[in-house]
């Protein structure tokens, strides 16, 4: 039936589900162990500094700050702007933002977070947060094209002969349906930023990368491990919200 | 402008498609080509052609989804062309090839969208999908919060029917909606359409190829050449007894004069008389019945003269009583088609088909002789300068 949604579209199949109840477990597993690990032994001065409840969880919820901003910019920009090139008015835009998009993301994203840093002169949060922005565009941008082109034209056609105004069409039935690949591509653009983030301390922005910087700068494997443990585990923990929000959020005429 | 043409609920009407013509942008022929057509209000006026002939550009002509490139369009008095489109289309309903419901949508939300639109509160909204449901022969409290994908294909249909009907407009715009169901279910759907038809009298525009199709449901049938020329407007059974030209009969087909006998009604035909014996009769009375006729069987009633069952000469020689020498019967009713009523001549060794009139009572027969009789008849009315439409 071409009234249900091509078969292609992402759905939350059992497998997906088990993986949402297991994720998490792993994750506080994990991530108690690598803590309990850490913090049980005796550390240097120089460890201690690193090491305390203070800055880890410091650290931790700058991270998770970097990872946020960085998924409401390209909300903020990869939806609208997925908008616009699939209206009938702005297609030869499209050629061009993907464009960016593909350049944003096939750049290395240590070379934008230097490249802008160069360019201002200036470090801290927004310097760290913009260039990962960039970074993680193109899965939410793709997806929200690829989303609105597979709403079938014969809907649309039925939308339109009903006596919806565009933008009633766009709102009640385009995005509601482009809505579980937007999810999709929400979640690996999160996967995406949480990973990068490690790189922003670069520009000053902070971040679990200080604790990975700090450990293979000082030949500190303690510091190193706990470090990348925790980012792994952050990265698990958004991506375990990603697939919540799938769960959650695809329309239930679509599962 | 919308407030006037629903200010008739429930009644047609009239459509003028005045020297209407659409080119596409790029296209060397117009896809419409200077057509005019007159469509009564509350008929069902069929749209058949070949693919590609424009049928379907010129039915979305009348709610602007194709805006016609030159011409006029009337609606009851108003001119379509100087409606907000938007506003035109929610009061003309709108039904498509296999639904087009919207999967994120409840059959509720689906059916309820257009007085949605048209700002209705939602008591009456609410109550306007029940009673539409129910008219389409689903039943509201199990189907109305289910979505799309949990009804079948026929059952999406009518979704689609009563959605197009939700906000009780005049004009109903029908795009081949039975085209993808399985022919069964297409039949029993286009049975329903003529039983809503026969209380709502909507003006409804009916595009589709199947010239069955057309022939079934049309008051009306305007047959379609290349760029919307109409090649014949005028009623099934002119049609089919007179194409007004070789085209025409090409898209007729050579099933003509059987789809003529679809049209008309065992009632409308002069029965043959046969005789008839009871079913208390006793042998010798049936012999000498058989004996004064020039038939070899006949027809066997019960206490309420409802023809029952049929019994031949040649059983009688052998049998003790009338009982043992009847067999089963099947009838037609006066409200049987035609074509019904071959069906059951050709299935009954006898070659007659049986009718029961009111009250079930035996009314007489129909034979290939009557059969034959009609559609000659219908064709030299049709030949006649002042040849009716019956």
């Amino acid at each position: 039936m071409t009234t249900a949604v091509d078969s292609t579209a992402p759905k939350t199949t059992g497998a997906e589900r088990l993986r949402l109840l297991i994720q998490p477990a792993l994750v506080l597993v994990v991530g108690a162990a690598v803590i309990f690990w850490a913090f049980d032994r005796d550390l240097t001065a120089t460890q201690q500094e690193n090491i305390n409840v203070g800055n880890v969880s410091a650290l931790i919820w700058q991270h998770l700050l970097i990872t946020f901003a960085v998924t409401a910019i390209v909300l903020a920009v990869g939806i609208p702007l997925g908008i616009l090139v699939t209206r009938p008015g702005a297609r030869v835009l499209r050629p061009f933002i993907v464009g960016i998009a593909n350049i944003g993301q096939a750049a290395p994203a240590i070379g934008l977070l230097v490249l802008l840093f160069l360019w201002t002169a200036k470090t801290g949060f927004w310097i760290g947060v913009l260039p990962i922005a960039l970074y993680s565009l193109l899965p939410v941008l793709a997806s929200t094209i690829l989303g609105l082109d597979q709403v079938d034209r014969s809907l649309m056609d039925a939308g339109r002969g009903q006596g919806m105004a565009r933008s009633a069409l766009l709102f009640r039935v385009e995005l509601p349906l482009a809505i579980p690949y937007i999810l999709a591509g929400l979640r690996t653009s999160l996967v995406i930023a949480v990973g990068t983030a490690t790189l922003s301390f670069l520009v000053n922005a902070g971040g679990l990368g200080i604790l990975i910087d700090t450990g293979y700068k000082l030949q500190d494997n303690v510091t190193l491990i706990l470090g990348s443990v925790l980012a792994v585990c952050l990265a698990l923990l958004v991506d375990w919200f990603g697939g919540l929000a799938e769960f959650f959020f695809n329309p239930k005429g679509l599962r | 402008m919308t407030e006037q043409l629903e200010s008739q609920p429930s009644s047609g009407a009239q459509i003028v498609l005045d020297h209407v013509s659409k080119v596409y942008p790029g296209a060397k022929q117009p896809a419409v080509d200077d057509t005019s057509l007159d469509i009564p209000a509350g008929e069902i006026v069929i749209f058949v052609g070949p693919s590609g002939c424009g049928k379907t550009t010129m039915m979305r002509m009348i709610n602007r989804l194709s805006e016609p490139t030159s011409g006029r369009i009337l609606i009851g008095d108003k001119d379509a062309l100087s409606i907000k489109p938007t506003e035109l289309r929610r009061s003309i309903g709108y039904a498509i090839q296999q639904a087009g419901l919207f999967p994120h949508m409840t059959i509720r939300q689906n059916v309820g969208l257009v007085p949605g639109l048209l700002r209705w509160d939602r008591k009456k909204i609410a109550d306007r999908v029940d009673e539409l449901l129910d008219l389409v022969g689903l039943d509201p409290g199990q189907y109305a919060d289910r979505y799309p994908r949990q009804l079948s294909g026929g059952q999406q249909q009518r979704v689609g029917v009563a959605r197009a009907l939700a906000a009780d407009p005049p004009v109903l715009l029908m795009d081949e909606p039975f085209g993808a169901v399985d022919p069964i279910t297409r039949s029993t759907l286009q049975d329903e359409l003529l039983r809503l038809q026969s209380d709502l009298r909507k003006t409804i525009v009916f595009v589709t190829h199947d010239f069955g199709e057309a022939v079934k449901l049309g008051d009306r049938i305007a047959v379609l050449g290349q760029q919307s020329k109409v090649l014949q407007y005028d009623t099934p059974q002119a049609i089919l007894a007179n194409p007004a030209d070789d085209t025409v009969a090409g898209f007729v087909g050579s099933g003509a004069s059987l789809r003529q006998l679809s049209l008309v009604r065992v009632k409308d035909v002069d029965l043959r008389p046969h005789p008839a014996v009871h079913r208390t009769d006793s042998l010798e009375s049936v012999r000498n019945v058989l004996a004064g006729s020039e038939y070899d069987w006949v027809v066997v009633v019960d206490d309420r003269d409802r023809p029952v069952n049929w019994v031949r000469e040649s059983r009688l020689r052998h049998s003790q009583t009338l009982a043992d020498a009847l067999e089963p019967l099947d009838v037609v009713s006066t409200q049987s088609t035609l074509e019904d009523a071959l069906e059951a001549i050709l299935a009954e060794q006898h070659a007659s088909a049986v009718v029961s009139g009111p009250g079930s009572k035996y009314a007489g027969v129909v034979t290939l002789d009557t059969l034959i009789d009609t559609i000659t008849r219908l064709r030299s009315e049709a030949e006649a300068p002042d040849g009716d439409e019956s």
